[in-house]
Parts: structure tokens; C-alpha cells; sequence
């Protein structure tokens, strides 16, 4: 029996409780006497609430309360209390609080009520009155006020200049300079955000919430509302999406378990898609590059500045422009970050936060650059190759980024380009090719996994981490069943409960090589842990044998010596009398490196090329084809690795062509809050899109040498589509979505 | 300032008529429930018959998660009210196959990865099933326009496209059965560890 899972494309584990809907997700534990609350949310965007009027809503036969600012004790008082694990500098918001409108869409009532159609129809016809204040939410009309944020967010570093920018623009004898930007983009996750709260009795809750972080959730929770952990449990099993909306707990988890303390009842509150657009969000950010190059292509000077919306009671931080002081080599940078507040909520990390945005600007100007240098813009990164990360002053654990160079152009024909736009046709369309790229982070983190060895000889390993789509449930399987030599079959792994050892948040790209080097640590203890139990039984063969004399595979602990001396582990734990054998990890050597500097600069990387289609007379644009090559170390699985970058190109395709939430300024608010009218690609979209993973061996990063994937394959991805139709039309669109409009 | 009223005030809120007894016959079974005759076919599965495998994504028949088929044919169960399908035959993902005995499509959608999250699946999967079943969808092209009623925010179009597609071909008169998937160059890097250095173009 072959148990080496690692590297094969396993199919889901999950994959059958999903396709035939017995996958359950927050809003569908239906617990009995379970009651609705309904979010009322602000018409307006700042101002304050001078009336509700409940009486004549609580008049209705079922409701059974409408809670409000009014009514809502004060659980907590200090900031301090309302910030989650990554809440950014500042003072959070608090929902149901006081009278203050920040944002339009701000949830001002709850409506709780016997059926979730007698909660609707009652909080359709609350009446409340507002004095509205004008409100502040053009991105554009706040540069000057705009400041450069301090450390906050953890993580969060500004970015760090070096050389002399001036002297190098000034060696450059070609230039380019360009402003960039894109409105706000919601992460819209096809479920909407949503609680139940089960009742337990005597403040004892179950709490079944939409979140990449079922710790953070009950961080939050036993925070505001002074409970103990054992009271406040978090479940999370599956997650309908994420791509960064649940890594801060949004509000209606504290509205739901606020009502259910109130009413010692079950409650369970949903948000309506609408409602999805009334929180974090990838914010507006204008960018402005300059780059100059020397004869030879070199380049000489790079300038990347952005300003970035925040709200006014949060300073949301991401790194927009670090990444463009790593990717090419050059010795004059010059980064500024800066934030300008307005009247909406908090941005929120949406997938590749700050690279996704900081790479249009960068790898547009990039084309840019070739196209005044006279260079194909292949050939012009890979003379500006950075093979030392400059911005830390580290050497990489690895880069395998010429590789998705060679591999991605290749595959892609990039060779047949014709430099000129416009020259390249299929029939009466314009055909254009483009190409971009990026760098992510690889980071690990602390992580806590129990390995759990049961009599019948089945492996149940277990971390409270999240499953939001990336394969988690199956690659941390086919870890364990690798480590522990057991058919996929004989081993379950579980998450997504604050009950279970403490894994951080899913997001970052970090969950593989977090959890997944903590589950071999795990499986290593548990074998430990079976080797001693070996000493208690009579085996003269394993008497005083150590871990590493021994090997796992077919079910059975063997001598590295000799295979043929062999034990059954289930017969192991058996032996031991007890009903299973089990072992934790220590998270304290990840603690503690965390505290050291790094030695290495560990990051992914992605070379994108994109070709379009676009009609010379209506200027619509199909994207017809697109490689990926992406080194990312590692591969656990390539089929759901694969997915992963299958999704990375549809949302870089959204960003580039569809993607934005319109602000009405006269409103304050999102006009197109609907799926109708947040455009993201559908099926008829997407078309042949190729994904590469170049070898990339690495034994720095992280033991398994995984480096992540959620959000690498992202990255260039907008950029690219917006070269490759410049490439075709001649047209340079910078200002994100690329709708027709502005090809016209 | 200005004065900003939400709900005008005077007014005083509808008497709600009762709840009323309705039948529908789901998955081969009568199951009778006592609803507000308001109450869309969507909130009866998922809060009157615990039958979540049908999703809300955005209650206005716009993104196709809600997906099940009433009489063979697809519908978004949001946009039409429980009380309406008195008498048909309502089949939801829970009726199409189990965990032990997937359908063809459910299978497929595990073969190709056609799904990450798994949120929208269950009504990705309807509607293909209810293409396949009023036999619309025969070329890749059309499989793609007609499925793009459901979105799918993980991305996994091009894997639901071949999940699709391999089923739809498996019924072809001549197809011996299901066809199984060919072998996938998952591309996970040693395959193409002899690519050439690229040449850059001659200017």
C-alpha cells in the first residue's frame, strides 16, 4: 500500500458532504425554538438617530423584541474589549452602541422575532428618524489631509525607502510617470455573513459562526460580553467564502449572541447580500509611479506612493507599495503609504491585500517602461531580476521566479509577440498580449494539532483552524495519512471549533505551511507516543528503540532496519488498554523563532501572461487565455492548488474588468449593493486559463517547504489584462475596472 | 442637518394574516408545513424542513445558489414562493444523490474540483441538471452562457465546465457509460522542468 499523499492530486475529502448539501454552514444549524433577528441598517452615512418608534413593531403578535442603542446595555467600555486579533489602530466600531451614524448601511436596530419572515416584514417597518450631517467619502478630495499611518495592524511595517530616488531618476535616460487607481471592491462571498447562536442555558452558548478564525470570534465574544471560554464555544466547519471578509468577526455575530443573552434563547442572525456591503472592503487607493531606466535597460529609480481610504475610527493599513522595493533590482526606491479617512467602515484584507492593488500600478508602469525602453517586457524584468531581496537586505530561502518566466512564456507562445499595438490580429478583432507578476509573503505561523490514534486503528487529527474553500480538510488529511502511513481512508482530520488545540486565523496564504508542519509535529509526537507504548509490550525487537530507527507505512511501526520486524498500530493502542492513543504538538520553538529576525527572505512568486480579444468598433473585451506560473515551493496537492490559482485569475479578471462598488456621494453609499449590479465574472468569462507550478525546492522556508497559494496567483493578474489591451487597442487604461467605457 | 425618516411614521404595521397549511411534495415525499403564505420556496427547505443543501446567496435571483428543480426544471427558489408549488415535484440536491450513491454530476464535481467553498455547488450542480435534463446544453459554449446564471466567487468555472461537460458527453448515444476523466497534467512542476529558456523577440 502506497500512503505518499503529499504532491497527489487527491479529489476533495470534503468533497461529498459538499455536493450533496449535507455540508452545513453557519445559518443552517437549526436548532429548536430558535428565534430571527433582522438587521435594520442607517439610510444614512453620518449623522445621529433622534427616534425609534418600536411600540407599534412590538405590537405584532411574535416579535419579540427590537433591540437598539436604547435599550442594549453596555457589555463593554474600553476600545480594548472591541478589538479583535487584527483589529487596526484606532477605536472599533460598536453596533447598537449610542446614536452616532459613521457609515451608511450601519446596523442601527435589531428586530427579533418567532419566524425570520415575521423579523423581516417587522424591521421593513421600523420607523426611526435621523439628523443627517454631510459626510465625507471622495477618496480624491482628501490627499492633502492624507497621513502616514504608524505600525498599528500587526504585521504592518511602512514602507522603507533606500538609495536616492532623485539621482536616480536623473541616471534614467527613459522615464515614466502615471497615476493608478481603483474604487472599493467587496469581497461578496457567496454566503452571506451569519450566526446562530444556540442556547444552552445558564449563559452556556453554541455559537455557529461565518468566520476564517473561529478563535478570533470567540475572542471577541468572551471580550464584550465578560463570558468564559467554556461558554462561548465557536463552530465553524465550513465556510461559504471568505478571501479575507471573516478574518475580523463582523457584527451580526454580536448582534446574535447580544439577543440570544438577552432573551435566553436561540438566535440566529443572517445579514442580506446588501447588508454584505455595509463592512470591510478592499479599499480606494490612488497610486503614482515614476521609474527611469539607464541605456541598457537597468532600471535606475523607482517611485511608488498611494493613498488609501480608511474610516474615521480605524486606521486600516496594508502593503500597497513595499512590494514594488523587492521585485526588480534597483538601488534608488522611494515608498510613502499614506491614509485619508472617510465616512465609511474599515477596509478589510481582501485577497492579496495591498499586493493585489500595488501590482496593477507597479507591473502596468513595468509595460510601461519596456514599451520607452524599447524592450519586450519579458526580456526587460528579466534584466532588472532581483536575485537578493534588497528591501530586508536578505538573501531568499529560493526564488524560482525565472522559472515562471521561462515555463509561463513558453507555454503561453510569448515568443510569436509582436511589440507594436494593434499588430496583432485574429480576423476583424484586436488581439493583445500582456504579461504581469508578483510576490506574496510565505509565512508560518504558530500552530497547535492533536494526533489521535483509536483502538480501531483510525487517526483523527484535529486544530481549530478554517476551511474556507482552499483545501484544508484535504491536504492536512493527506499530511497526516503521509506521516502516520495510513490509508487516506483510516485518517479524519477536524476543524473549525474553538474546542479543539489553537490554530490562527485562515488567511495569508500562511494555513498550509502553518497547520500543515504542526500536523507532522503532531503525527512525530504520536509515533513517540506509540514507541513507548511498544516498550510496555513484549517485542524484544523494539525494546530500546529510538523514533528515527523506526518507520510508519501499511498501518504498521517498523524497524528502518528490518521491515519485517513490524507492529500493528492499531494492536498498539490496544495493548495499551486505553481507547486511543494521543499527542499535541509544542507551538513553542514557531513562538519562539517568531521573535527572531529572519535569516531569509521567504516569499511566492507569479509571472501571468494574458492575451485579449477585443472588437475594434464596440471595444468589448474577452479575455481568451491565460498562463499562471507560479513557484510557490511545495505543492500538497495540485489539484486543489490548481483551483486555487484557477480562482486567483477569475478574481484578477474581476478586478481588471468589472469589479468596483460605486460610491454615491450624494448618499454616502454603495449604489450597486447587489449581486446584479457588482459585477464579477461569470461562467461565460472565463476561458482557457493554464496554470504552471515550477520546481521549487525549498528547505529554508519551512520544513515541508510549502510556501502558500490563496493569494500569489493573483497578483499581476490586473496588470497583465490591462498590457495586453493596451497592446491591442493602444489604448492605456489605469484607472481600475477597465469598462468599456474607457476604451471608447 | 436634515431630518432623515426611514419607515414613515403614522402608519401602523399590517396585520399579518395566519400562518396556513401547505404540501409539497419534495424529494419523492409529501412534507406539510405551516407557513406565511410569503414565505419563499427557499426559506420552507432551508428554516421549515431543514433542508440547507439549497443556499441563500442573495435572495433576489441573482446568483443561482438557490438552484433546485421543480417538475425537471431549474428555478431559483428564492424568486418564487413556497405556496406556488403546491403539487409539483420539487427535487433539491438532497434528492439528486447521497453521500454513499452520488449522481453523475455530483461525482463529476468531485472529479474535476469543480468547487472550492462549496457554497454554490449544490445549485451549480441543479442547474446543470436541469439543463442536462431539458436538454439545452450540448456545446461547451452553450454550457458556459447557460450556467452563467450561477456564480461561483471561488472561481472554479473552468473545473464546473468539465464536470459539466464529461457528464453531458457520458450521455451521448455511443459513449460507453461515463467517461472517465483522461488523466489531467495538474502542471505541478516536474512535468515541466525541461522548458527552454524563451528567446526575446528580435527587434
Amino acid at each position: 500500500m502506497n500512503t505518499d499523499y503529499i504532491g497527489k492530486p487527491t479529489s476533495r475529502v470534503d468533497g461529498p458532504a459538499k455536493v450533496t448539501g449535507t455540508a452545513k454552514y453557519a445559518a443552517e444549524y437549526n436548532v429548536p425554538n430558535m428565534l430571527y433577528g433582522y438587521v435594520v441598517s442607517s439610510p444614512i452615512a453620518k449623522g445621529k438617530i433622534t427616534k425609534i418608534d418600536a411600540a407599534p413593531v412590538l405590537a405584532l403578535a411574535g416579535v419579540q423584541q427590537v433591540f437598539s442603542h436604547e435599550n442594549v446595555p453596555h457589555f463593554a467600555i474600553f476600545d480594548r474589549s472591541y478589538q479583535d486579533e487584527i483589529a487596526p489602530g484606532g477605536s472599533p466600531f460598536r453596533p447598537l452602541y449610542d446614536a452616532e451614524i459613521k457609515f451608511s448601511l450601519q446596523p442601527v436596530a435589531l428586530v427579533v422575532a418567532d419566524t425570520f419572515e415575521l423579523a423581516r416584514y417587522a424591521a421593513s417597518v421600523l420607523h426611526i428618524e435621523y439628523e443627517e450631517v454631510a459626510h465625507e467619502t471622495k477618496l480624491s478630495q482628501h490627499i492633502d489631509d492624507a497621513y502616514e499611518p504608524g505600525k498599528g495592524k500587526i504585521g504592518f511595517q511602512p514602507p522603507k525607502s533606500r538609495g536616492n530616488f532623485g539621482k536616480g531618476w536623473k541616471e534614467g535616460v527613459a522615464h515614466v510617470e502615471a497615476q493608478f487607481s481603483h474604487h472599493a471592491q467587496h469581497h461578496n462571498p457567496m454566503e452571506n455573513f451569519a450566526t446562530t447562536v444556540e442556547w444552552l442555558g445558564d449563559k452556556h452558548l453554541n455559537i455557529y459562526d461565518k468566520t476564517q478564525g473561529a478563535f478570533n470570534s470567540q475572542l471577541l465574544v468572551t471580550k464584550i460580553f465578560g463570558l468564559s471560554k467554556d461558554r462561548a464555544r465557536v463552530i465553524s466547519k465550513y465556510t461559504g467564502g471568505g478571501f479575507g471578509s471573516g478574518l475580523r468577526p463582523q457584527y451580526q455575530l454580536l448582534l446574535a449572541v447580544m439577543a440570544s443573552l438577552e432573551l435566553e434563547r436561540s438566535v440566529r442572525v443572517s445579514l442580506t447580500r446588501e447588508q454584505m456591503f455595509s463592512f470591510g472592503h478592499r479599499p480606494e487607493t490612488l497610486q503614482h509611479v515614476a521609474l527611469a531606466t539607464a541605456a541598457d535597460g537597468s532600471l535606475t529609480g523607482i517611485n511608488h506612493f498611494a493613498v488609501a481610504e480608511t474610516s474615521q475610527f480605524e486606521d486600516f493599513t496594508e502593503n500597497v507599495v513595499g512590494w514594488s522595493g523587492m521585485l526588480y533590482d534597483c538601488k534608488n526606491v522611494a515608498l510613502g503609504y499614506r491614509l485619508a479617512k472617510l465616512d465609511v467602515y474599515t477596509p478589510l484584507d481582501m485577497r492579496a491585500p495591498g499586493a493585489a492593488s500595488g501590482s496593477i500600478a507597479l507591473e502596468i508602469a513595468m509595460d510601461e517602461m519596456a514599451y520607452a525602453a524599447g524592450l519586450d517586457p519579458l526580456e526587460f524584468r528579466m534584466r532588472n531580476y532581483s536575485d537578493h531581496d534588497q528591501a530586508q537586505d536578505l538573501p531568499y530561502s529560493s526564488k524560482a521566479l525565472r522559472k515562471c518566466y521561462h515555463e509561463g512564456a513558453a507555454k503561453f507562445g510569448w515568443k510569436q509577440r509582436t511589440a507594436a499595438p494593434g499588430s496583432m490580429r485574429d480576423g476583424n478583432l484586436l488581439v493583445g498580449w500582456g504579461m504581469g507578476g508578483g510576490v506574496w509573503d510565505a509565512t508560518k505561523l504558530p500552530a497547535s494539532v492533536r494526533a489521535s490514534l483509536d483502538a480501531d486503528g483510525h487517526l483523527t487529527v484535529s486544530s481549530g483552524t478554517n476551511e474556507i474553500g482552499t483545501g484544508t480538510y484535504t491536504i492536512m488529511t493527506q499530511i497526516a495519512a503521509e506521516s502516520m502511513g495510513l490509508p487516506i481512508e483510516a485518517v479524519t482530520f477536524v476543524l473549525g471549533d474553538t474546542e479543539l488545540p489553537e490554530s490562527p486565523l485562515q488567511g495569508g496564504s500562511w494555513t498550509a505551511a502553518s497547520v500543515g508542519n504542526s500536523v507532522v509535529e503532531a503525527c512525530t509526537k504520536l509515533g513517540e507516543a506509540l514507541l513507548k507504548q511498544t516498550q510496555k509490550m513484549d517485542s524484544p525487537a523494539f525494546k530500546g528503540v529510538k523514533i528515527d530507527d523506526v518507520q510508519f507505512a501499511n498501518g504498521q511501526m517498523r524497524l528502518r532496519s528490518d521491515s519485517t520486524q513490524a507492529m500493528v498500530l492499531r494492536d498498539v493502542v490496544q495493548a495499551s488498554g486505553e481507547p486511543r492513543i494521543e499527542a499535541e504538538n509544542s507551538t513553542l520553538l514557531a513562538k519562539l523563532a517568531m521573535l527572531k529576525p529572519p535569516k531569509y527572505s521567504m516569499h511566492a512568486h507569479n509571472a501571468v501572461f494574458v492575451e485579449v480579444k477585443v472588437d475594434p468598433d464596440l471595444m468589448t473585451v474577452h479575455v481568451t487565455r491565460v498562463v499562471n506560473a507560479v513557484a510557490a515551493g511545495r505543492i500538497l496537492n495540485p489539484k486543489t492548488a490548481r483551483s486555487q490559482v484557477l480562482g486567483s485569475v477569475v478574481w484578477g479578471l474581476g478586478m481588471a474588468l468589472m469589479e468596483e462598488s460605486v460610491m454615491d456621494h450624494r448618499f454616502g453609499r454603495y449604489m450597486n449593493h447587489s449581486l446584479a449590479e457588482y459585477h464579477v465574472p461569470v461562467n461565460a468569462d472565463i476561458h482557457a486559463i493554464d496554470v504552471v507550478f515550477v520546481n521549487e525546492e525549498d528547505d529554508k522556508v519551512n520544513p515541508l517547504g510549502i510556501k502558500g497559494l490563496g493569494e500569489v496567483g493573483m497578483l499581476g493578474v490586473a496588470a497583465a489584462v490591462a498590457n495586453a489591451i493596451y497592446h491591442a487597442t493602444g489604448k492605456r487604461v489605469r484607472d481600475m475596472p477597465i469598462t468599456i467605457d474607457k476604451l471608447l | 442637518m436634515t431630518h432623515v425618516t426611514q419607515a414613515p411614521l403614522g402608519m401602523s404595521p399590517a396585520t399579518l394574516v395566519p400562518t396556513q397549511p401547505v404540501t409539497l411534495h419534495i424529494n419523492g415525499q409529501d412534507r406539510t408545513l405551516h407557513i406565511a403564505p410569503w414565505t419563499t420556496l427557499l426559506d420552507a427547505l432551508r428554516e421549515y424542513l431543514d433542508l440547507t443543501g439549497t443556499k441563500k446567496g442573495c435572495d433576489h435571483g441573482q446568483c443561482g445558489a438557490c438552484t433546485v428543480l421543480v417538475d425537471g426544471k431549474h428555478i431559483n427558489s428564492c424568486l418564487s414562493l413556497a405556496v406556488m408549488q403546491e403539487g409539483s415535484e420539487i427535487q433539491t440536491i438532497e434528492g439528486l444523490g447521497t453521500e454513499e450513491s452520488l449522481s453523475p454530476l455530483q461525482q463529476a464535481f468531485i472529479d474535476h474540483d469543480a468547487f472550492q467553498c462549496g457554497y454554490c455547488t449544490p445549485g451549480q450542480i441543479c442547474s446543470a441538471q436541469g439543463l442536462i435534463n431539458e436538454g439545452k446544453a450540448r456545446t461547451e459554449a452553450e454550457v458556459r452562457e447557460l450556467m452563467s446564471g450561477n456564480l461561483c466567487r471561488c472561481g472554479a468555472y473552468s473545473n464546473i465546465l468539465s464536470a459539466v461537460m464529461e457528464v453531458i458527453e457520458g450521455q451521448k448515444p455511443g459513449a460507453e457509460g461515463k467517461i472517465v476523466m483522461p488523466e489531467k497534467e495538474w502542471s505541478a512542476g516536474a512535468a515541466h522542468q525541461q522548458m527552454p529558456p524563451v528567446a526575446p523577440p528580435k527587434k
